[in-house]
């Protein structure tokens, strides 16, 4: 039960309180303590990526085994994963490894790894295939949003109509102070409304970290009290 | 023979005399440019940094008119050591901070300040060494505002200890979590978590996860699945921890699956698609949006919408909440997703904690008024005192 309970609740309210009282300290003494926690957590974090790997890898061979619907996917993912593995080490990250150039001599120190080949001429543009359907997903929802059932839903297809028709050109042609008016609701109207959420937002932080340093709050350590 | 010793003679004079012309013009010349330099009043003005860790000097001047034009060199002495640590500069900034000292060592600086052929040299500074600080005074107003936060939070703890009872307000969102579970046992699928794309350092986060724990003893006691699909290695493992304990105080350890709390990627959009697919896979029920979300709020939110899912929202963020309330059924706005965990315990030590929340807020809220009207009053009527005012509650702030 202590090494469970106690013992976490003690190492956050410790560590929560050094790093607040570390927050007003500029000696070299307070600055060598956090860089030397930041380090543990780089080597923590490292660590934890080969829980993620355990995970996708158990995951996506379990479906594979169960057969379950779509698990050719997992297949994709499997050797997707292991093609990357294999030419990171193989040829390097950021530069080209010794390996490598002996394999294939028209490699040079300076030329592209393959794995940066993948990352570029695969992973971003499925990246942007992805973020590219945010337009789609936008579209439908404002369509929902701006159906004028209530007061409020009529203000807000108002506004926006007024914001989407000043930030294209064509809005100028309306009326030529468009943009002014738009700047005037983003900076005035929305950024009150923003402000007001962000100050509550920091004052639940704030809350929510001493909750934790003080023990209150035990949620993250799993079950209630 | 005379003639020749004679003018070897007068030739030794002569080499004398103007060596000792040439040296007595170079100290007229020394003299004539710090003599200047004194008469201009140019004195470096050296000292620690404030309010640093013991690694710089700053070098302060007051430049006059007759230097307009000129580029200044700072130079450091330590020991027989010369270096300059700044050349070319325009000396009208008036300060520099020496960024290359060593804590505890004495060092002393003096500038030059160079045009054409003319060089004007200042006098060595008073040796001065950097040391470090214990305390920021900078900060000092932070430490401030930290001491009446923590006072305020202890004032009301203290308050619902002695069993004084505190009211929250309802909170839609947080009501129908029970709704949410309840809807997907009936329906036979499963529930969706998201934890978002943050990581276990981020306060949303952690919220998140409190949640996650209400909501998986919930999923525990009616028997329902409830999958946690993550981005962050940390977060998947402390939320597989949350449901297991969860699991395990519903009286339901046999149904907790690990596997269910699994890992996607740490790639924003590779999640957004991962988590997608999931969700036109196993149709779950009830979706949970709880956390950090950026881009990829609105494509999670509008695929669960296009299910039928029954879904929750809350991030702190406020450019995704708009994508939020359009596609979701509930969304908690910012910190209602912070007191989500005291209003599903109900706490009475949690709700203190509301309560100094709120006294804070109205603390703040009554601070903006006063700034408003001193802002009215001394900039848009021009009354001086009110000016003043202003400009105090500016800088104290």
């Amino acid at each position: 039960m202590f090494l469970k309970k106690q013992l976490p609740l003690l190492v956050a309210m410790f560590m929560g309180t050094m790093m607040i009282i570390q927050f007003f300290i500029p000696h070299p003494f307070s600055k060598n303590v956090y860089s030397t926690i930041l380090d543990w957590l780089m080597i923590v974090t490292a660590f934890t990526l080969l829980i993620a790997v355990q995970s996708t890898v158990q995951m996506h061979i379990t479906k594979i085994r169960r057969k379950v619907t779509d698990w050719q996917s997992s297949v994709i993912v499997l050797t997707a994963l292991g093609i990357t593995v294999f030419v990171g080490i193989l040829g390097g990250a950021y530069a080209p490894t010794n390996i490598l150039m002996k394999i294939f001599p028209n490699v040079q120190p300076g030329s592209d790894t393959p794995l940066m080949y993948l990352y570029i001429y695969f992973q971003t543009p499925m990246q942007a295939t992805i973020f590219s359907l945010l337009a789609f997903y936008m579209a439908s929802a404002a369509f929902r949003a701006f159906r004028a059932r209530s007061f409020d839903a009529t203000m807000l297809l108002i506004t926006a109509s007024i914001v989407t028709i000043g930030r294209v050109p064509i809005g100028q042609f309306f009326y030529a102070n468009m943009p002014e008016v738009v700047e005037w609701i983003l900076n005035y109207p929305s950024m009150a409304a923003q402000r007001g959420i962000l100050i509550g937002v920091n004052l639940g932080m704030i809350a929510t970290s001493l909750k934790i340093i003080l023990g209150i709050e035990r949620g993250y350590l799993g079950g209630g009290k | 023979m005379k003639r020749h010793l004679l003018l070897f003679l007068c030739m030794i004079s002569i080499s004398v005399f103007s060596q000792e012309l040439i040296d007595s013009t170079n100290v007229a010349l020394i003299d004539t440019a710090i003599t200047e330099m004194q008469h201009s009043g140019i004195v470096l003005n050296v000292c620690d940094t404030p309010n640093d860790d013991g690694t710089s000097i700053t070098i302060k001047w007051d430049i006059n008119d007759s230097l307009k034009g000129y580029l200044m060199d700072i130079h450091r002495i330590h020991g027989e050591c010369d270096t300059a640590i700044a050349l070319d500069m325009n000396p009208e900034k008036g300060i520099h901070t020496d960024n290359m000292v060593h804590g505890g060592t004495n060092y002393m600086y003096y500038a030059l300040f160079k045009k054409d052929d003319i060089v004007k040299k200042t006098d060595n500074s008073l040796p001065v060494k950097a040391i470090g600080q214990w305390f920021n005074k900078e900060r000092f107003d932070s430490f401030i505002v930290l001491l009446l936060i923590a006072g305020a939070f202890a004032w009301f703890i203290y308050l619902a200890k002695k069993g004084k009872s505190f009211y929250i307000r309802k909170i839609a969102g947080l009501d129908a979590v029970e709704e949410a579970v309840g809807r997907s046992t009936e329906m036979g699928k499963p529930i969706m978590y998201l934890l978002g794309i943050g990581y276990v350092t981020d306060i949303p986060t952690i919220a998140g996860l409190t949640i996650l724990g209400r909501v998986a003893k919930k999923a525990a006691e009616y028997d329902t699945r409830i999958m946690v699909p993550s981005y962050d290695p940390v977060v998947m493992t402390t939320a597989q921890e949350v449901v297991k304990e969860a699991f395990t105080e519903a009286g339901r350890p046999d149904a907790y699956r690990k596997e269910d709390t699994m890992y996607i990627t740490q790639d924003q959009f590779g999640y957004a698609a991962g988590v997608d697919g999931m969700m036109m896979r196993e149709k779950p029920g009830a979706i949970f949006l709880q956390g950090l979300f950026f881009a990829e709020s609105l494509i999670l939110a509008e695929t669960g919408y296009s299910i039928g899912a029954i879904q929750i929202a809350g991030t702190t963020e406020t450019a995704q909440l708009p994508f939020f309330v359009a596609a979701c059924d509930y969304t908690l706005i910012g910190e209602e997703m912070m007191a989500a965990s005291v209003y599903l315990e109900r706490e009475p030590l949690m709700l203190g904690s509301i309560v100094a929340e709120d006294l804070i807020k109205i603390i703040i809220v009554f601070v903006l008024i006063i700034g408003f009207i001193l802002g009215l009053l001394g900039h848009g009527f021009k009354i001086g005192f009110f000016t003043d005012m202003f400009e105090w509650l500016v800088r104290i702030i």
